[in-house]
């Protein structure tokens, strides 16, 4: 039986982090549910096992269920009828083998019916989830939004709704408008608290909603009359029982087909405020979207597998000149470049995930008592290394996986241009993951400050300390070349004192850190498992040090007064 | 209604749907180190329909019956994972060999010291013996009305059990009461995955034969977790007769195994002419290839 975690060896070296230790120590609050749940674990190494399981269990949906649906998924597509979206029929089918195998609310509290795992297993779900269809990924991982629910909400909310997600209902996130994409400070939907409902009123239009007809809605909505910023919105939970939101039409879209992305009407919708007004865009929707664009670079990572994955089995099938095109040099360039961006991406993905299951489980502990002084501290470190990573997880993954996406049609030749193989689809799935929960170009200007502030060379610094095995040590001095090389192009742009000039070079610069931090990663991957990862250490070290000094060369030689020339 | 009683005869089998060169011995026997031993598929979707009805009937319990070495507790753990509420492990030497007969037997005698239920389901036929003798027999001798070939369970309700039944060429739809025996087909609903926290909870859960003498990890949690010991049950358990029991009771003998290899002896050419596609479907249409 195929089972993706089983086949894919790297999910669980991923897994089995070291840091998974503190990750679990925290999230179990030292294993306090074990008497209370027949389901939680005694220990440590229990809930590793747990986690292995729960894996198991996805990777095995996902293999059987999800990934021979998805063609049909692609072919059909959901409806909308009478307002309401019907899913396609192997979409209700994954979502019945999901809910049946209790892999919702993962992440939540057990007292609310979850599992109270960590985001870095549920996010390796959600990579699972997208190798076999990255548009059913979307629907299921929409669930982290409870996150925010569970962050911001009240108890009272949070015992009304989060056991309903537990238990298999969908969410969405409803935020762009026609007139507000980007950005979301222009959100018009206008929130209106009526007395005699007793409860807000919801009236307007959202455009491009995933999965728009779920069961509950985080809405952001305009609830400060006269206002036109980002102070006057707030976070409203709609709830579809309630009724007042209707499907107006389902985009017709280049991929994600089995993700319904809807029109939606708000006729008086009755909504309750999450957390308090004002605080809609400032604070409660830069956390949804940041799990969320977590949530992106994980899809990114199962589609740059899946790209992998077709085009390497093409490859070792296809015969040309009398032997399979595997062997061609110029194919297999293409195969290992995959591989290493593959496996550099996951590195980027899996350790961003743990940096927020620190910061987020001790942010939960600071619910129930306060932290001691130390702890202040590793949540503010692991925060500030999320809020540095995430950006760069979303950016680089998605991009990667755009280009894997590339590469494999390019393996099948004239074959990958017919609609036969899924490599299209993984194609066309593969383009919106640069586009959606804010483009590349946005992440880019999330993580310029860490480039600016110096935080991503303290990064790097400090991955300079972390020991290796010796065959590793030559491509880390490489590496450390990289770094300078980084380091001057930054100088340069600073001193420069010129905000077009870095906002021009930004894209170039947030790269070159991206490039030498994935290094470092798969180097230590490689130094832990080298049978599993030293040879993508070394072709993605000779990959990123081509692409720094690309980006050293041009990044050198360009200043203010060219900006000119470049203007259109 | 109130609950009902479910027992699920399943059984653990060699995967015989993916066999690769080495599947057979020299001799002609299965070589059952090179095929993974699974829950055998038509027990899964009689397990299915089992947990629909306990869905549907609150307060309803299934428990499923397998026969086999201390390796067969899987199936149990398999059920428990998906929703099953315990499992009995019929295990003894003096059970071994048994042909259908011997099993129906060894079957109906713990389905007796269980405690007739209201149902007892089971999947058509194995996949390694392929007879699909064991659960008839199994109502034979419990005396009890049985159903074959079923697709779906329609109904169940007062003292009655209405079954959708696969027959050549279509389905019927059939009516009888409680208990029953019911087989169940291969066309019937998947069974559903296996369920996070029920693996979670149930994943050490473990027949007493199967625990290793030197201890076990986690030793405390069977003392406080009662459903973490899978009931195993010998023939003396059962109050079996040990002349009707494994070898001893089985008169099937198996005379000789011949294995066979299928290979293509003449080959014909057809042009992609409409004439020759249609002839060849009238011939496979006639021979019963197709249709």
């Amino acid at each position: 039986m195929a089972n993706y975690f089983k086949d894919i060896p790297e999910l669980k070296f991923h897994l089995n982090n070291p840091l998974m230790k503190r990750i679990c120590e925290l999230k179990e609050r030292d294993y306090r549910d074990k008497d209370q749940y027949d389901y939680a674990p005694i220990d440590f190494e229990d809930a590793m096992d747990n986690y292995e399981k729960v894996l198991e269990i996805a990777g095995e949906i996902s293999a059987e269920i999800v990934a021979p649906n998805a063609e049909g998924v692609d072919a059909e597509g959901p409806h909308c009828a009478n307002g309401r979206v019907e899913y396609a029929s192997g979409t209700k089918v994954n979502l019945a083998a999901t809910v049946s195998a209790g892999l919702n609310g993962m992440t939540m509290p057990r007292r609310f019916g979850g599992l109270n795992m960590p985001i870095m297993p549920y996010t390796m779900c959600a990579e699972m989830a997208a190798i076999a269809d990255a548009g059913f990924s979307n629907i299921w991982s929409l669930q982290d939004c409870c996150e925010t629910l569970y962050e911001f909400g009240n108890e009272d909310q949070h015992s009304r709704f989060i056991p309903r997600i537990c238990a298999g209902e969908t969410m969405s996130m409803d935020l762009t408008e026609p007139d507000a994409g980007s950005d979301l400070q222009s959100v018009m939907l206008k929130a209106t608290w009526s007395e005699a409902d007793n409860c807000w009123l919801l009236n307007g239009v959202k455009r491009f909603i995933t999965n728009g007809d779920a069961h509950l809605h985080l809405v952001l909505a305009r609830s400060e009359e006269g206002t036109h910023d980002g102070r006057g919105l707030s976070m409203f939970i709609y709830d579809k029982n309630q009724g007042g939101v209707n499907v107006r039409r389902i985009e017709n879209k280049m991929g994600i087909h089995g993700s319904p992305t809807c029109e939606l009407v708000y006729k008086n919708a009755k909504a309750e405020l999450c957390g308090d007004r004002k605080l809609g865009l400032i604070k409660y929707v830069m956390s949804l979207m940041n799990s969320a664009r977590l949530g992106i670079a994980a899809q990114s990572v199962g589609l740059s597998q899946a790209a992998y994955t077709e085009g390497l089995n093409y490859a070792k099938d296809r015969k040309q000149f009398g032997k399979e095109i595997i062997n061609f040099p110029a194919v297999y360039d293409m195969l290992s470049i995959m591989k290493a961006k593959l496996d550099a991406g996951r590195a980027l993905l899996y350790q961003t995930a743990r940096y927020v299951d620190i910061y987020k489980a001790l942010d939960d502990i600071a619910r129930e008592r306060k932290l001691t002084p130390e702890e202040r501290q590793e949540q503010k470190r692991y925060a500030k290394l999320a809020d540095a990573f995430t950006p760069l997880a979303k950016g680089m993954n998605s991009e990667y996986a755009n280009q894997n996406a590339y590469d494999s049609i390019q393996i099948h030749g004239g074959s990958g241009f017919m609609l036969e193989y899924p490599c299209q689809r993984i194609y066309r799935d593969a383009r919106i993951t640069s586009i959606y929960e804010g483009t590349t170009q946005l992440q880019v200007v999330a993580a310029i400050r860490y480039v600016t502030t110096g935080a991503y060379l303290n990064i790097m610094k400090e991955f300079e300390t972390i020991p290796l095995t010796p065959e590793m040590e030559p491509l880390k001095n490489r590496v450390m070349e990289m770094t300078c090389k980084y380091a001057a192009c930054v100088n340069q742009v600073v001193e420069a004192k010129n905000q077009e000039h870095l906002d021009f070079v930004a894209r170039r610069l947030v790269e070159m850190a991206a490039d030498i931090i994935m290094c470092h990663l798969l180097m230590q991957d490689a130094s832990r498992a080298p049978e599993m990862f030293a040879k993508s250490a070394l072709v993605y070290v000779n990959y990123a040090e081509s692409e720094v000094e690309k980006h050293f060369n041009f990044v050198r030689k360009f200043d203010a007064e060219q900006l000119d020339n470049y203007r259109q | 209604m109130s609950g009902l009683k479910i027992v699920v005869l399943a059984k653990q089998v060699p995967d015989t749907r993916n066999v690769g060169k080495d599947a057979m011995t020299p001799e002609g026997t299965v070589n059952r180190a090179a095929l993974p031993a699974i829950f055998n598929p038509e027990d899964l979707n009689a397990l299915e329909q089992a947990l629909r009805l306990k869905d549907q009937n609150p307060g309803s319990t299934v428990s499923i019956l397998t026969m086999g070495p201390g390796r067969a507790a899987d199936v149990i753990r398999e059920g428990l994972y998906r929703g099953a509420d315990n499992g009995y492990l019929l295990s003894d030497r003096a059970f071994a060999g048994a042909d259908t007969l011997a099993t129906s037997y060894a079957l109906a005698t713990a389905i007796k010291k269980i405690g007739t239920p209201d149902l007892i389901i089971g999947g058509r036929q194995a996949i390694d013996g392929d007879t699909a003798q064991v659960g008839p027999q199994v109502a034979e001798k419990l005396g009890l009305t049985q159903i074959t070939y079923a697709e779906e369970i329609l109904e169940c309700g007062n003292g009655k059990i209405k079954v959708k039944r696969h027959i050549d060429g279509g389905v019927e739809t059939v009516e009888g009461p409680l208990p029953i025996v019911i087989t169940v087909n291969g066309s019937a609903a998947p069974c559903r995955p296996r369920n996070a926290k029920l693996v979670m909870k149930y994943k050490r859960a473990m027949a007493p034969m199967e625990m290793p003498k030197e201890g076990l990890p986690y030793a405390e949690e069977y003392a406080k977790k009662e459903y973490l010991t899978i009931t195993q049950w010998s023939v003396a358990d059962v109050d079996g007769d040990l002349t009707q029991c494994g070898l001893a009771g089985s008169p099937t003998k198996v005379k000789n195994v011949e294995n066979i290899v299928f290979q293509a002896k003449e080959s014909k050419s057809l042009s992609a002419s409409d004439e020759d596609i249609d002839g060849l479907m009238k011939e496979l249409l006639a021979n019963h290839t197709i249709g």
